[in-house]
């Protein structure tokens, strides 16, 4: 693909997130280097323009990375909803929760360009201080049987049905069972944890739009 | 084609019971109502045990709706709410709850399973898969920002108690879109700005607005140009403030906007007043006398009548009148009051004639009227 601005091959792919609308700027990297110095000078002593995905290419993923290295960060997959970084890139919205683990150091920055912070001081849930992690594990294991359905590995989907009766029990009763549930229920994956360690049978090679569509039978 | 025949019954007659009422933020009697039209607390959140709606499938999006949908009827903030299936709504009726502000567009134009719940007066709405599973939203007439964000403190609690919100230690309540994530609070007011538009100031003001990361947005929200010089001004950022900080950010340079609107205002009064004056009746003039008028002309004429009225140079007509004509000259209200379809050059017709007709009794002129 060619810059926009020359006749040079494109190098930076860059999604503008602007206030919901999504922008897509193909640029070598000359006229990267201008794009992303112009982006922080706006966002510079006086203020803020409007958060973009572009800008929080200008903090981390520096002048320096190359087509390869953005290629590698867009394969990426979720390991519950199993939506690539490439995709969140395109559509400007995430795929589950989880997301903001899996993703977390490529969000980062972008979070932090968008709203000059990176840790939440608002209300906090109180039957959730610590997060809901264990109860986003029904993402992937509503894909994880669907699979296990698909393969007639019915010991598996059936196992698989029972987590997920489960953490909707949790998940309607939460005034009822509070301090019982990360007892009761399958531990959530971390984010570093390889797809197939959580039985999925390789999410992260799901195509778009695979994502579970099965609950309970 | 009377449209309301391919309604169910029941959804027919909430729709209907809401053509015909005034949503208490149209009244005008909220504090500084002459500038703030309304103001307007929203919060994002998601159910944790299922994608967001734009990854989920359709039986997933029509899960996520029957648990909100049943949690809600078990909580005591669902009680008093009226609920509607979007996605089973005539193409008017959608189009009339975002005139109304009690959906987005993008709900309106959304597809598979999703909803709205609202309070009787209006007040309140809660949309379900709109780009997050729940969408709440309070709304107050004139600059009430306090007061609607107590009001939508206290759904949300509600709701806490019975839905598992999506949210993690350090990022907060987890949203679809990152410019949401943390607190998924968005603040805004709604203010006419007419004499700052006429003084050629309101660019300036825009200006400082972004350099203290405020966002400002048309009448119908994003993406959208200001028309009647209605403009809202909100937060942009979600993360690293608390809510009580996110609201005071707005809250606090409203009334400094609303100072620069009335010195304007002051100044055209003194500088100009024929001018001004001049500007004010023909405004009402077309709107008394024309025969064919688009949403478009009548939002800026209605804009220049309701400075007309806040500068006393025309009597007989209400704050609240107007507001409530910015509303109901709209599309969709207009073929819901006519009772049918109507297309454009049809309710350019009608919208003429609803004016006409409301106007009629020779509102207008203060000075005729001394």
């Amino acid at each position: 693909m060619k810059c926009q601005q020359c006749d040079k091959s494109a190098v930076f792919h860059i999604t503008e997130l602007e206030e919901g609308d999504v922008r897509e700027v193909h640029l070598c990297e000359d006229h990267a280097r201008g794009y992303l110095t112009q982006s922080e000078g706006e966002g510079g002593e006086e203020g803020k323009e409007s958060p973009t995905v572009g800008g929080m290419l200008a903090g981390p993923l520096s002048i320096a990375k190359t087509a390869e290295d953005l290629s590698a960060i867009d394969q990426k997959a979720c390991t519950m909803c199993g939506i690539t970084f490439f995709e969140f890139r395109n559509n400007g919205r995430l795929g589950c929760p989880h997301d903001y683990v899996q993703f977390e150091k490529e969000l980062e920055p972008l979070i932090s360009n968008i709203h000059g912070a990176t840790e939440h001081v608002g209300r906090t849930p109180p039957s959730f201080p610590d997060g809901t992690e264990f109860l986003t594990a029904a993402v992937g294991k509503r894909r994880e049987m669907k699979e296990a359905i698909e393969c007639e590995e019915y010991e598996k989907a059936g196992s698989l049905r029972d987590d997920l009766r489960a953490i909707d029990e949790a998940a309607r009763g939460i005034s009822l069972s509070q301090g019982q549930r990360p007892q009761t229920l399958p531990a959530a994956p971390s984010a570093e944890a390889p797809a197939n360690d959580q039985g999925t049978g390789g999410a992260a090679d799901a195509e778009p739009g695979e994502a579970g569509n099965a609950t309970s039978p | 084609m009377d449209h309301q025949d391919a309604l169910d019954g029941e959804e027919h007659v909430k729709i209907d019971s809401l053509t015909n009422a005034v949503g208490e933020w149209l009244k005008g009697t909220g504090p500084e109502s002459d500038i703030v039209m309304s103001s307007r607390v929203r919060l994002a959140r998601n159910v944790a045990h299922f994608p967001f709606v734009s990854r989920a499938t359709e039986q997933e999006r029509g899960e996520v709706e029957e648990f909100l949908r049943g949690q809600l009827a078990q909580s005591p903030a669902g009680k008093q709410l009226e609920y509607l299936n979007v996605g089973q709504l005539h193409e008017v009726d959608r189009l009339f709850l975002v005139e109304r502000q009690l959906i987005s567009r993008e709900h309106a134009e959304a597809e598979g399973a999703r909803g709205v719940a609202i309070d009787a007066g209006e007040q309140v709405s809660l949309m379900i898969n709109e780009e997050d599973h729940l969408r709440i939203q309070c709304m107050h007439s004139g600059l009430d920002l306090t007061g609607a964000w107590d009001q939508i403190r206290h759904v949300d609690d509600a709701l806490e108690a019975v839905v598992p919100y999506a949210f993690h230690r350090r990022w907060g309540y987890l949203t679809a879109c990152p410019t949401n994530v943390g607190t998924g609070i968005r603040v805004s007011v709604m203010l006419h700005l007419p004499a700052l538009v006429i003084t050629r100031q309101i660019d300036k003001v825009f200006r400082s607005l972004h350099k203290i990361s405020l966002a400002v947005r048309g009448l119908y929200g994003e993406g959208s140009q200001a028309l009647g010089d209605f403009y809202q001004i909100s937060n942009q950022t979600t993360l690293g403030k608390t809510e009580e900080e996110l609201v005071g950010q707005v809250s606090d340079v409203v009334p400094v906007l609303i100072e620069y609107e009335r010195r304007a205002r002051d100044f055209l009064v003194r500088e100009s007043q024929l001018n001004i004056h001049d500007q004010v009746s023909r405004a009402i003039g077309i709107l008394r006398t024309a025969q064919t008028i688009s949403a478009e002309e009548t939002m800026q004429h209605l804009s220049r009548v309701r400075m007309g009225v806040l500068l006393g140079l025309i009597s007989d007509v209400t704050i609240s009148d107007i507001n409530v004509l910015l509303v109901r000259t709209q599309p969709a209200h207009l073929q819901k009051l006519r009772g049918m379809e109507l297309d454009s050059s049809d309710r350019n017709i009608e919208r003429a004639r609803y004016l006409r007709q409301h106007f009629e009794n020779g509102e207008g002129d203060a000075s005729n009227a001394n």
